[in-house]
């Protein structure tokens, strides 16, 4: 018999039984198996991958990492599992959170609800590019993380701890004090998605606004004209800042000091 | 129930033991006074000692009758309202009668006027402390209105109805009392937000709450209670315990990843009630749970409609701890 893979995050302990139990109980119609279960989005990141599931039952408000921008990591995996969201909102709240474009049921679920939805997200192609789209849309913020992902791994990437980020042909490094990453996402929609995070100092270089410590100026020399560098906090490295973005990069820093 | 304070309710005396009352009697009587010698002298120098010489004949009778009235507060309030307004009149007349004694007819008329105008007095503050209670009750209203929309959050009944459900197989005991304590909870929370409650009913209705969401939230919810020291039977406004913890829930241990820990405490200390709530501080990443403030100045407003100027609620972050802090003064029920 041909199971359908359901992967469980819920952070409340409840909730995981009670869904376990729908599942059971509907086990007549649609057969299921539970294949793992997590009580936060870092948990899902771990375990999710090596779970094979084909469905994920996602718990919008979760500790560390909410749901919406989970699912947004988790597209980009090459077995990304259907996603249905599970929430206690409201419809009210789902409708301001434009949920609508999601799968979602709502706390508490009911059996036939649950089915329908199963048996929707099983007939359906993983998410893919629409889907991240829309996700994007539903995210009521910048997201807390960069994925890195490896075919059927992910890596997770603070935003609070990249301090420089350079776009190099189709890749983004991002620098942290333990080491760089790369991904692959525009640098243009990272600015604005960042907006009040990071500061572009250069045509190919944001800096985090937060561990800007100063400025050199650098005596030019050869073919370089003299320009000024910006100083971070943790890092030696010194970023030239464009003459085109003097103006706002400095004021920045003033803004800082108020 | 029996109300003491400062009711919301239209036809109450006023709170004599409130200061924002007394301040206000203080301020408007001088007013008088200060009225009374514009229009009697001309010139500014000559006004002032006019005013200096009547505040010795007007402050004593003042001072003594609000002292008085002060340590009569909650057995006045056991008279209705025209007979409480009377009894106050006469605490001062009293007063004016006795000064008139003691310091001798300065001005001409004798006692009779002197009686008079202190009745006129007693009588104008009487009608600018109703007038004042009346222009307050719209924002009462509209303050148990926020209240009631502010202090249920859909998404914590909808999780219990949740945590419930997966009980009733497995533990239908626990599922049982888990449900009568959302039932009590909601009595209250449907309840009129304009009453006053004792400590003791306040502080189980908080430890009902704290029942369901330690079901919901299994450890990563570790709560503390130091009741020890609490004035069972002190008098606060309704519901402005249980938001400050469910606060503390929701944005203290929700987020978080680890264990929680929430205090409660509340304590005397002589004739103040300090409550004190403490959760994790959990810096608010964008996007996330919009904050609390709504909730803080809705219960700062309605202790403030209580106790006007008597009551205080702080909240700051102390390292990773977020606290709120509120004082009331101490108040049982009139006996």
């Amino acid at each position: 018999m041909n199971e359908l893979r359901v992967f469980i995050a819920d952070d409340e302990a409840p909730a995981r039984a009670r869904l376990r139990e729908l599942l059971a109980d509907v086990s007549g119609e649609l057969a299921t198996t539970v294949v793992g279960e997590a009580a936060s989005g870092l948990e899902v990141i771990e375990r999710l991958p090596a779970s094979a599931a084909r469905i994920l039952l996602l718990d919008i408000q979760m500790p560390g990492m909410g749901g919406i921008e989970l699912a947004r990591h988790l597209c980009a995996l090459e077995n990304a599992p259907a996603v249905i969201f599970v929430t206690a909102h409201d419809r009210h709240a789902v409708e301001a959170f434009e949920l609508n474009a999601l799968d979602y049921l709502m706390k508490p679920v009911r059996a036939d609800r649950l089915v329908a939805a199963l048996r929707k997200a099983r007939g359906s192609t993983p998410a893919g590019a629409a889907g991240a789209e829309r996700l994007e849309r539903a995210a009521t913020g910048a997201r807390e993380f960069f994925s890195i992902v490896d075919r059927n791994r992910i890596a997770l990437v603070p935003v609070s701890d990249v301090l420089i980020l350079k776009a190099e042909l189709k890749y983004v490094t991002l620098r942290t004090k333990s080491g760089d990453h790369l991904i692959e996402e525009p640098l243009v929609s990272i600015e604005r998605e960042f907006a009040d995070r990071f500061v572009r100092v250069h045509r190919n270089c944001l800096v985090a606004r937060a561990a800007i410590r100063g400025f050199e100026r650098t005596a030019g020399g050869g073919e370089e004209d003299p320009h000024w560098s910006v100083v971070l906090e943790g890092i030696e490295e010194r970023m030239p800042v464009s003459r085109r973005m003097w103006p706002a990069v400095k004021a920045v820093l003033a803004e800082g000091k108020q | 129930m029996p109300s003491i304070r400062q009711n919301p309710y239209p036809e109450a005396l006023p709170d004599f033991r409130n200061l924002g009352i007394t301040a206000r009697a203080l301020v408007a009587v001088n007013l008088l006074a200060l009225i009374a010698a514009l229009l009697a002298v001309p010139e500014w120098t000559a006004m002032m000692d006019a005013f200096v010489m009547r505040a010795a004949r007007f402050e004593p009778p003042l001072i003594g009758s609000l002292a008085l009235l002060y340590a009569l507060a909650p057995w006045l309030l056991r008279f209705a309202y025209w007979s409480g307004c009377a009894l106050v009149i006469a605490v001062v007349l009293a007063f004016a009668a006795g000064t008139h004694a003691l310091l001798g007819d300065v001005t001409p008329g004798g006692i009779a006027r002197t009686l008079v105008l202190a009745a006129a007095c007693a009588a104008f503050v009487l009608a600018y402390l109703r007038l004042h209670t009346k222009a307050h009750s719209p924002a009462l209203a509209e303050a148990r209105l926020q209240a009631l929309q502010a202090r249920i959050r859909p998404h914590f009944l909808f999780n219990s109805l949740n945590a419930v459900l997966s009980l009733i197989r497995h533990d239908p005991k626990r599922a049982e009392r888990t449900l009568e304590d959302l039932a009590d909870l909601f009595r209250a929370l449907m309840s009129d937000g304009r009453s006053l409650a004792r400590l003791a009913d306040e502080v189980s209705l908080i430890e009902r709450y704290a029942a369901i969401e330690q079901l919901r939230l299994g450890e990563r919810l570790r709560m503390s209670w130091e009741l020890d020291d609490a004035p069972m039977d002190a008098m606060l406004p309704a519901l402005v315990l249980q938001p400050l913890l469910e606060n503390a829930v929701y944005h203290g241990v929700e987020p978080g990843t680890g264990v929680g820990d929430v205090l409660v405490r509340i304590e005397r200390r002589g004739d103040r009630v300090k409550v004190r709530i403490e959760n994790p501080w959990i810096v608010p990443s964008a996007g996330s749970r919009p904050g609390n403030h709504m909730a803080l100045d809705n219960i700062r407003e309605r202790l403030m409609l209580f106790f006007d100027d008597e009551a205080r609620l702080e909240s700051r972050v102390d390292g990773d701890r977020y606290q709120v802090d509120i004082e009331i003064p101490y108040r049982t029920v009139a006996a």
